[in-house]
């Protein structure tokens, strides 16, 4: 890496990946409320295509694709770098977007015969702008530059909570927000005590300087803890629920699938590729610990749950502890060790057939409330009938979740499960088979509920547009189909490491 | 002791300051000023590293200076974003509040005549 980085041929794209959702955030401005639903139509599939030729030329290339912004090498200018974990980040980003938008076109649209209202146009515009930011933060190679993109991720994120703007759901955006500005600047204070030790931000040129003194580690350590409170992972996970339970539906889905894996996602760049081998045995058992114990606390709590959508967001805290088994388990991965190949393999497909599951999941809880007017579980008794496409998407994206084979989430866990007993970890692998199990029982809970006896009149429930069932129906086939990608894509995630 | 060293000390101080109000105090408001405390402290040890970095005469390193402006930037519309959620807040449960109070008051009424 001491030569020069030049822009690739390919960069351009990456530019991009991040401007294009943003000239969708300009055009909104300027269309009228009614528009800018049709404006999604266009941005959305555009944006899908992008991320597809992002992927297309890392994997022909089989090298990160990079592009030198205003051609100022770093370390004085700052360079976008698409490696094999970023393009497969996009593509789930841009899968998850699309299905998102289908979903909503329904309920975030401007009826003719009534005035224009204000949230549709906040919604889409939203929309477009986690997904630039998103793209920023898995594209970006600077440490002050993720940290901007950290920032516009959250700051598009809040307002998706207290959509609906009822007193709860501002609560819960509020609390969201304090603990995202912890958070934030815990990060910058690390970002500034690193380059205050190393006079460079850049992530390749860091790994190259980097040395295990205290001041790294401690600026590593406040980074590591800003990050872990975006992430919710436990003990940091308390906003988490209400603010993902409140948010509307296609709301929900963007926040427990992408949003909280952006700040995972940093975590990664900075133990992996800033400064690799610096995490030491210690400090990797103690995330992977957190992980462990958010595994069990998310899914017993998730057990207790009284309404559908607070279950399927204490399930993420559940799911989200699995991807922390990726620091124990892969750290060899620079040394080349096979099996940590594998734990990095099936930690990042944990992360995708999560985000692809839980965005199916979201909706189908939303279109289950939306007919009931509520989301009791005690009381959901016989919609499925009513519902049956609605059910199919909830339970495939179940099965995915608790780790039922063939799907995402079943070849996710088997290779983490794979990878502790050959690091000889195994008391790792008791914590994955705990949390398969408690999975399985709110899963099946909610599920039998489903297929049960009705108590009222199914004549009576609200109708349910059909195309909105089937975009939460292809996300869960979507995670289904995870399972059968054939493992030589394990090599295009460490394309660029 | 030297300037850089005394300004780095204050951060400190400020970040510790700043990160105790936001743990401790229960009230948004006080959170969101001990963020604004929190954040000054960070961008004053910007200030120190960039005294630090200085070299070929300059009197500071540019770099962190110019980090600095932007992260005021974000922590100036970070606050916006929280402040306007108080306020939005505080609104809603005035009235409800308000709107419990009358409901109260009237049923005090009834009971009187």
């Amino acid at each position: 890496m001491s030569t020069t980085i030049t822009t690739t041929a390919s960069g351009y794209l990456l530019v991009l990946a991040i401007m294009w959702p943003v000239a969708g955030i300009m055009l909104s401005f300027v269309t009228s409320g009614r528009g800018v639903e049709r404006l999604a139509c266009v941005v959305l599939p555009v944006g899908f295509g992008i991320a597809v030729a992002v992927l297309i030329a890392v994997a022909q290339g089989g090298q990160s694709q990079i592009y030198v912004v205003g051609d100022w090498a770093p370390p004085l200018g700052i360079a976008l770098r698409a490696d094999g974990i970023s393009a497969a980040m996009m593509l789930t980003t841009a899968i998850v977007m699309c299905a998102t938008g289908l979903f909503a076109q329904g309920e975030f649209s401007q009826p003719s015969d009534l005035p224009e209202a204000r949230s549709p146009v906040v919604f889409w515009v939203l929309l477009f702008a986690i997904w630039s930011g998103l793209n920023a933060l898995v594209l970006g190679s600077d440490l002050f530059n993720l940290y901007v993109a950290l920032e516009l991720l959250t700051f598009a994120a809040v307002p998706l909570v207290c959509l609906k703007g009822q007193k709860e759901t501002i609560e819960a955006a509020l609390r969201y927000m304090l603990f995202a500005l912890i958070g934030s600047v815990l990060y910058l204070l690390g970002a500034a005590m690193i380059y205050g030790a190393y006079g460079t931000l850049d992530i390749g040129l860091l790994s190259e300087r980097v040395r295990p003194d205290p001041a790294t580690l401690i600026a590593a350590s406040l980074m590591t803890v800003g990050l872990l409170a975006k992430t919710a992972l436990f003990p940091l996970h308390l906003w988490l629920p209400p603010a993902h339970a409140g948010a509307p539906a296609p709301g929900s889905a963007l926040l427990s699938a992408l949003v909280v894996k952006g700040s995972f996602f940093l975590i990664v760049r900075i133990w992996f590729d800033a400064m690799p081998g610096l995490l030491s045995f210690a400090a990797a058992q103690l995330l992977a610990a957190l992980g462990a114990a958010a595994i069990l606390v998310g899914g017993a709590l998730a057990l207790r749950q009284k309404r559908l959508k607070l279950l399927i967001a204490y399930s993420t805290i559940a799911q989200i502890g699995y991807l922390f088994f990726i620091f124990p388990l892969a750290a060899g991965l620079t040394a080349g060790i096979a099996w940590s190949g594998i734990a990095w393999t099936g930690g990042w497909l944990q992360l995708f057939s999560h985000a692809l599951s839980k965005a199916a999941m979201f909706m189908a809880a939303g279109l289950i409330a939306e007919a009931l007017g509520h989301d009791r579980i005690a009381e959901l008794g016989g919609i499925g009938r009513r519902l049956p496409i609605t059910m199919l998407a909830f339970g495939l994206s179940g099965l995915s979740l608790v780790g039922v084979p063939p799907s995402g989430g079943f070849v996710a866990k088997s290779l983490l499960l794979m990878a502790t007993v050959m690091e000889g970890q195994w008391w790792w692998a008791t914590v994955i088979i705990v949390g398969g199990l408690l999975a399985g029982g709110y899963i099946f809970m909610v599920l039998g509920r489903l297929l049960g006896s009705s108590a009222t009149p199914l004549a009576s429930l609200a109708p349910v547009s059909m195309r909105r069932e089937l975009a939460a129906l292809s996300l869960a086939i979507c995670a289904v189909l995870l399972g059968f990608l054939p493992l030589r894509s394990s090599d295009f995630l460490q394309i660029g490491r | 002791m030297n300037s850089a060293t005394l300004f780095g000390l204050c951060s400190a101080a400020l970040v510790g300051l700043g990160l105790f109000g936001l743990i401790v105090r229960p009230e948004p408001l006080r959170k969101i000023l001990a963020f604004n405390l929190l954040g000054s402290g960070v961008f004053l040890f910007f200030g120190v590293v960039a005294r630090r970095g200085a070299a070929a005469g300059l009197g500071a390193d540019p770099v962190p200076q110019a980090l600095v402006i932007t992260g005021i930037v974000v922590s100036f519309s970070a606050t916006a974003l929280a402040v306007a959620l108080v306020l939005r807040l505080r609104k809603l449960t005035d009235e409800v509040t308000s709107g419990l109070g009358a409901a109260s008051k009237a049923q005090e009424d009834g009971d009187h005549s």
